[in-house]
């Protein structure tokens, strides 16, 4: 299977561990993944904002570049989102892009979609012998309906105490430029998500998009500087599964 | 037929809002849908209200319980909520045919039908047919369309008392404050509040008896509001819904207050908006099932009162129905935008939404709060009222309304189509927003571009990484100043992906080891 990694803008510049770990897991279960270098960002930011002239290029440097893959995979949930729910929205406009968007997104995959449901794979082999909660993050969670799919994967991993994250639908107030543009309210949102991942006991809260997560893991570890409480690091969870997810003695209790 | 000219009679509503099209000159709704300060502004104001977030949390979690509950045990809630949807867009699609099918039912069946264009019109219309019957105190039901058009302070102004009904709206009434919610108006006071009110501002209450405790508190309301009934010889309504085909206006409640409105008094005025329809009576069975369970998370709200034109010897003699459009055809006119006036006006959204959790309803400066006021305020009054065009932007677009929504409105859409309607009406302005999206943009849709700006942000940072060993900053210049006031910033990675990948198809292409690690 020709299976192409979309590694995301973020995940590029700010967390390259997260795309090393996708490209660990799926060759140690026997795939060959191809990074096409062509790729950029999926426009999420643009289109969300408003922006949508501006994210229309970015929509067809994606088709452009991902089309002819068995497979495309993302190990974000929000970006996967965009290219499958949007992306057909912003190109109804044009014909010819339209049909090239119906070609590639059905296409992409989120990496636990990936995982389980493409590659029928569940236990990918790894360990990792910590305490860990998961936050499911809104846009693979109602928009891609991801499910249990990541909670499986991580169920699977030698060792790993999952515990449950009180009020884990609920939003953690990133949001994209919401974080910024509403700032106060998105800080109200996270000192009740940070209150409900620390009340678990959990040393590490993982997610599907390392956007929340760095949110999440930036109020974490301001809550832990001004004595909120002990340390939890955020990790993808991709991470985990490669055991790839960095060991930090603080967040062990 | 009196009021301003039938948008219907004019050649349709809905032809007539495409006409003039969404912000090229079109009537815009006014009244109290109109945000006085910028979301972001008015919610830090709350949010440093810690007594209104707990009362929120609360009272929202458990609604959002019950409704879960009660959905839950529907097997065809899914089929449901299309058929809801359905309808509701049927009643779009053939608005000005079936508002004249109501007008005539309802006319034939001993009613005066009456329309008003926007706000102003509806007040004055109300006034004057209060005024015509000579009193000067009516008694109200719960109505989100009298909130609307501010009529409690139109007819203030005529020297007309209006006393509201509903529990929750009186307590707001008592405490000179505005509603906070759609069905809960009340919800940010919790009953130690209540009972404050109830004992600085209740005419005649006793003191003695008056507790905390809910049922104390409802006897006292109760006690208050029976003269009021009795005495009363007008009340003024809405609609939750109405019928098309026979011309039948329905009121869903749960405390009685309003049966006794809809039945004792001589004159009935019911104020409902041009939206409000259903083509067919059969269609109840739909919206009967969706609406309580959405709202008050109940199989069934205890009250449901339906009349049609008058009845002799039954109830009052003579019946006003107001028509109001107040925007309604100007957001009919936006294909995407259209699907909030499928609203039915449940709150669901609201309960599940975290935005509104954190702040409430008096953020959106709007007697419509919560996800479905942030897409219905600004699209009734267009972006340019007030500080309408923030509201858009109050939401993370987590998604949790649309899947409340009994009848499908999928506010996230609505939100991005609105941000971008704001974008699109500003361009040719100035805005270092957009220099900064076209930048990236520019930048992304080239391989070479992109890969020279990430090697920039990684060597830009290299010093703070080195700084802070990679533990993250904790403060950095506006505008991410708004992103470090309370968390963490990360940094860029001192490898980028690429570069990681690079390399290694470099060394794999010299006969390295395949690692991925």
């Amino acid at each position: 299977m020709r299976v192409a990694l979309f590694v995301t803008c973020v995940n590029d510049l700010m967390f390259p561990a997260t795309g090393r770990a996708v490209v660990r897991v799926l060759e140690r279960l026997g795939h060959t993944v191809e990074f096409p270098a062509a790729q950029g960002c999926c426009g999420q930011m643009h289109a969300n904002s408003g922006y949508r002239a501006e994210a229309l290029p970015l929509v067809r440097g994606f088709v452009e570049t991902f089309a002819g893959y068995d497979a495309v995979v993302a190990p974000s949930g929000s970006c996967v989102a965009m290219v499958r729910e949007s992306y057909p929205r912003l190109a109804a406009g044009d014909p010819d892009l339209a049909a090239a968007v119906d070609e590639v997104a059905p296409r992409v995959y989120e990496l636990s979609e990936l995982l389980v449901d493409v590659l029928g794979v569940t236990d990918v082999g790894a360990s990792f012998p910590h305490r860990v909660t998961y936050h499911p993050t809104c846009h693979g969670l109602r928009m891609l309906r991801l499910g249990d799919r990541p909670l499986r994967l991580l169920r699977a991993v030698r060792g790993l105490d999952l515990v449950d994250l009180p009020g884990a639908e609920e939003c953690c107030g990133f949001g994209g430029t919401f974080a910024v543009k509403n700032a106060d309210v998105s800080a109200a949102m996270l000192a009740d998500k940070c209150a409900a991942i620390r009340e678990t006991g959990a040393g590490y809260v993982a997610a599907a998009d390392n956007s929340c997560l760095a949110h999440i893991g930036g109020g974490l570890s301001r809550g832990a500087r001004s004595g909120a409480g002990a340390p939890v690091r955020a990790v993808h969870y991709a991470e985990i599964l490669a055991g790839l997810a960095p060991v930090d003695p603080e967040a062990e209790r | 037929m009196t009021g301003g000219e039938p948008a219907a009679r004019r050649g349709g509503v809905a032809e007539a809002a495409v006409a003039t099209g969404p912000g090229g000159g079109h009537r815009g709704g006014t009244g109290n849908i109109v945000a006085p300060l910028p979301f972001p502004v008015a919610a830090r104001r709350e949010l440093g209200d810690a007594q209104l977030r707990a009362n929120l949390r609360r009272a929202t979690h458990t609604i959002r319980d019950k409704r879960l509950r009660v959905v839950g045990e529907v097997p065809d809630w899914p089929q449901l909520r299309a058929a809801g949807a359905a309808i509701k867009n049927d009643v779009l699609a053939r608005l000005p045919e079936l508002l004249e099918q109501f007008e005539a039912a309802a006319t034939a069946a001993g009613a005066t039908v009456h329309w008003a264009r926007d706000a102003a019109e509806a007040c004055a219309l109300v006034t004057d047919l209060v005024r015509g019957t000579g009193s000067t105190e009516v008694v109200k039901v719960k109505s989100m369309a009298t909130q609307e058009i501010g009529l409690n302070e139109a007819l203030a102004e005529a020297g007309i008392a209006a006393v509201e009904t509903d529990l929750a709206e009186l307590i707001v009434q008592l405490a000179d404050d505005t509603p906070s919610h759609i069905l809960v108006p009340a919800i940010h006071y919790n009953r130690r509040q209540i009972r404050e009110i109830f004992a600085r501002r209740m005419p005649g209450v006793d003191l003695g008896t008056l507790t905390d405790e809910p049922a104390a508190l409802a006897e006292a309301a109760r006690r208050h509001l029976r003269a009021k009934f009795l005495s009363a010889k007008v009340a003024v309504s809405g609609a939750n819904f109405a019928i098309a085909e026979t011309g039948t206006l329905v009121v869903v409640e749960s405390e009685g207050n309003g049966r006794m409105c809809l039945t004792l008094p001589e004159t009935l005025i019911s104020v409902v908006g041009v939206e409000k329809l259903l083509p067919t009576f059969r269609d109840l069975e739909v919206f009967l099932q969706l609406l309580p369970r959405s709202s008050t998370g109940e199989r069934m709200n205890p009250y449901t009162s339906m009349w049609t034109g008058v009845t002799p010897g039954d109830g009052p003699t003579t019946l006003h129905i107001v028509l109001v459009d107040n925007g309604r055809t100007t957001t009919l006119a936006d294909p995407v935008g259209r699907q909030a006036l499928r609203c039915i006006r449940c709150s669901a959204c609201l309960n599940v939404c975290p935005v509104y959790e954190r702040v409430g309803g008096r953020a959106y400066g709007s007697v419509y709060p919560g996800p479905i006021g942030a897409i219905l305020s600004p699209q009734l009054t267009g972006p340019e009222a007030g500080a309408n065009r923030s509201l858009p932007y109050a939401s993370t677009l987590c998604g949790a309304c649309f899947d409340a929504c009994p009848v499908r409105i999928d506010i996230p859409q609505v939100l991005v189509h609105l941000r971008q309607r704001g974008v699109d009406a500003r361009r040719g302005r100035p805005s270092a927003e957009r220099a900064a999206m076209r930048t990236m943009s520019w930048v992304m849709r080239d391989r070479r571009r992109y890969a020279a700006a990430l090697r920039a942000a990684r060597r830009g940072s290299a010093p703070l990484r080195w700084l802070t060993g990679g533990r993250g900053v904790r403060r950095l210049p506006w505008p991410l100043s708004a992103w470090t006031a309370s968390r963490d910033a990360p940094l860029p990675a001192a490898q980028t992906f690429r570069d990681w990948w690079a390399a290694r198809e470099g060394t794999r292409a010299a006969g390295g080891r395949r690692d991925a690690g």
